[in-house]
């Protein structure tokens, strides 16, 4: 009976630490042609590589999820595709682990943005205006014609959340790019956002997920949308639609991969930010959906034709502005509340 | 003894319900009140201001209290839920404590209130210190008073929230009245579909009240989205308007009330029908031949003899709608705009996106009180009797 027991017991530590430690690595990405890029690009050749097995998530970002996973204490995330503000919080509030950077290539091999103490660069992208060329022939060439509802009727679509569509209305009233975090960090130019965007708010369609803005154009439910320039760029070369990207004034920025804290998987995860961060391998994935690469020597690998078409071609970034993350930082939680405030109403 | 049995028959039920369902939904609502995340991060300061009055600037040892409170919470890893908690009372607390935790001066400095004063002016305010104050727990009403729009000042007296950050006042007035229009429009449409199964022969009635409940087995996610295909801009809808030459443009109906009103209306409308059919079925149609052959006209033989009979199933077809349309949060989600969200998508938001579960936790109360009051109300009006359901 007392062995009998024992054997009990012990099958159920051998269980227990076996379903702890058995858990594959999961890697949470943002859904869509995104991610079905990522999983040729990325996935499949890493776990042909490896020879291990790996689980892949989606999310549509905020910092507040990231806090629960933790917080609830049943954390079945390894490694998360984060924007540039939730890094920064995360990071400060411990919720990522810290990179060790000798094991994913060191920081030199990358662009000085994509490197942090807690993540590392995955991709450049740009939030851009899109609208279809198949509907409108003279079409918009900035935020200001963004706002005009006269000339283009239709609704438009924004990400639901302040970050990116504060911007875009200052530029839409006249603010130069330059100047607009100046502007937004007085509360004045505050006001003068919110204001601006109550102009078209009865024209606004939100969004979550990076798949609905194509989804949206195609359905011609939009006139124009905010949108992720490389969805755009994939909704054109996979479902053959000729969407337009007006690069004027665009917002750029950085996402990057962070490991989340108390991993059991810390391991493999640093191998697999190795693997994903490599030139070669970073060089299969603009080719299927236009995202700048954060490996310096990843672009020398890459085609002419698809170089042009990246948020990192001269012609694109001209104009283009690097959102400003110790502002979203120090204002994300505030400005939150303020928008959800504004757009119940 | 029968009662002792009868209670042993009825405690494993009882016993699972408490498990599974009054504790968790107490545990939760619990939260509502509860201040548990500054008192054990921030102990010296909320001991240091318990002497503190309130008027003018605490001391220079409230000041060395929360200097010693940051440093130890930094290198614990808790700062993070303290400010969040803080920043829920005072936007910007949380960028406060953090830019004040990477500046703290070094320790053994004197006088801490000046350098505080030079990281962020905020420490040189009074309201800054009540905040932390009022946030030591155990119990908090900062919840209660956000979710009807108010917040404590200073001083502790309870004010306004600024018109610009107050949405759930008009928020609940939004899920009531929008729970009453699907409600009454269910009833319009309710009624007669009703009157004709209860009229018809069963061989009639049988196949008819099939094609009322094939919908109702049928996935709300699946019904939500079959209205996004049927009236969007190029949907079904449209497109037959635009063939039959009715509109030269496309009518917008969807992200807006109106496909709210459709889609839960849709999916709520067996709700209706089902209990009106049952009772409509329990009255004798011996009834309506009597009054037709004392001479009534067949409209006061509606009004006087059938109505009356089918109140029953009015009154609980009704609350079963309205009850439900309370806490709808996909359909209007997926098929409304920003302007038609309901109060079930803020306890979704707080819930599972931003993790305020007490503001979670207050509007779910909110949302349980408002329909407890209706259903009081209405039993009242009802001659105290509960409806029969179905």
């Amino acid at each position: 009976m007392r062995t009998g027991r024992g054997i009990l017991l012990a099958a159920a530590v051998a269980l227990g630490t076996g379903a702890a430690s058995a858990r594959d690595l999961t890697v949470v990405s943002w859904g869509g042609a995104y991610q079905d890029a990522q999983r040729d690009a990325y996935f499949k050749p890493y776990m042909d590589a490896t020879k291990s097995k790996m689980v892949e998530e989606s999310w549509d970002g905020g910092i507040g999820v990231l806090r629960a996973k933790l917080q609830g204490g049943a954390n079945t995330w390894d490694v998360v595709q984060v924007e540039s503000e939730e890094l920064v919080i995360g990071c400060e509030e411990g919720l990522f682990e810290k990179i060790d950077w000798a094991k994913v290539g060191g920081k030199d091999a990358f662009l000085k943005d994509a490197v942090h103490d807690c993540g590392v660069g995955a991709i450049v992208y740009n939030f851009i205006l899109a609208y279809d060329g198949d509907r409108i022939k003279d079409g918009p060439k900035s935020w200001a014609d963004f706002w005009n509802v006269t000339k283009w009727p239709g609704k438009r679509a924004l990400r639901k959340g302040p970050k990116t569509n504060l911007e875009f209305a200052l530029m839409a009233d006249g603010v130069a790019p330059a100047d607009v975090y100046k502007t937004l960090a007085t509360d004045a130019g505050i006001e003068r956002a919110f204001k601006k965007l109550d102009q078209i708010k009865a024209n606004i369609v939100w969004w979550e997920k990076g798949s609905q803005p194509p989804q949206l154009l195609a359905a011609g439910e939009v006139a124009m949308t905010a949108a992720y320039n490389g969805r755009i760029g994939a909704a054109n070369k996979n479902d053959k639609k000729n969407f337009k990207i007006v690069w004027n004034n665009s917002l750029y920025t950085i996402d990057s991969w962070v490991i989340m804290k108390g991993s059991p998987n810390k391991a493999a995860a640093e191998g697999y930010i190795a693997y994903v961060s490599k030139a070669e391998n970073q060089a299969r994935m603009p080719p299927k959906i236009p995202y700048g690469v954060t490996n310096k020597g990843a672009n020398a690998l890459i085609d002419k034709a698809v170089l042009a078409e990246l948020p990192t071609a001269p012609e694109n970034i001209a104009t283009a502005l690097y959102i400003d993350e110790p502002f979203w930082v120090e204002n994300i939680d505030k400005l939150n509340q303020r928008f959800n405030a504004w757009v119940a109403r | 003894m029968r009662k002792a049995k009868a209670a042993l028959l009825v405690a494993p039920l009882f016993l699972f319900l408490l498990a599974s369902f009054v504790g968790p939904i107490g545990a939760m609502l619990w939260r509502g009140a509860a201040d548990p995340e500054v008192a054990p991060v921030l102990p010296r300061t909320l001991a240091a201001l318990a002497t503190w009055d309130g008027r003018g600037l605490p001391g220079e040892a409230a000041f060395a209290a929360l200097a010693a409170d940051i440093r130890q919470a930094r290198a614990d890893g808790t700062l993070a839920s303290a400010a969040t908690r803080l920043n829920y009372d005072v936007n910007g607390f949380r960028s406060l404590l953090f830019s004040t935790g990477r500046r703290l001066p070094a320790e053994g400095a004197t006088d801490l209130a000046a350098a505080f004063k030079a990281i962020a002016p905020a420490w040189g305010e009074r309201e800054t210190w009540a905040a932390i104050r009022r946030a030591g727990g155990p119990v908090t009403d900062l919840y209660l008073l956000n979710a009807l729009d108010l917040r404590r000042d200073a001083d502790g007296a309870i004010v306004a929230t600024p018109p610009d950050q107050a949405v759930f006042r008009t928020v609940l007035v939004r899920t009531l009245w929008i729970a009453l229009v699907v409600t009454v429009v269910s009833l319009a449409l309710g009624y007669p579909a009703a009157y004709l199964l209860a009229r018809l022969p069963e061989r009639l009635a049988n196949p008819l009240l099939i094609l009322i409940l094939v919908p109702f087995w049928t996935s709300l996610l699946v019904r939500t989205a079959a209205w996004v295909v049927l009236l969007q801009r190029e949907g079904v809808v449209n497109a037959f308007l635009a063939r039959l030459g009715l509109t030269a443009e496309p009518l917008p109906m969807i992200y807006n009330r109106f496909a709210v009103y459709v889609a839960m209306v849709h999916i709520l409308l067996p709700f209706m029908i089902l209990p009106l059919y049952s009772v409509m079925r329990g009255i004798p149609a011996a009834h309506l031949r009597a009054a037709a052959s004392l001479g009534a006209r067949p409209l006061t033989v509606f009004r006087r003899v059938f109505l009356p009979q089918s109140a029953a199933g009015v009154a609980a077809g009704s609350l079963l709608v309205f009850i439900q349309a309370l806490g709808y949060y996909v359909t209007p989600a997926l098929v409304g705009g920003a302007e038609d969200q309901m109060i079930s998508y803020f306890i979704a938001f707080y819930a599972s996106r931003t993790i305020n579960w007490g503001m979670a936790a207050t509007l779910s109360l909110l949302l349980v009180a408002a329909t407890a009051a209706l259903f009081l109300v209405y039993r009242r009006l009802a001659g105290g009797h509960m409806p029969r359901v179905a």
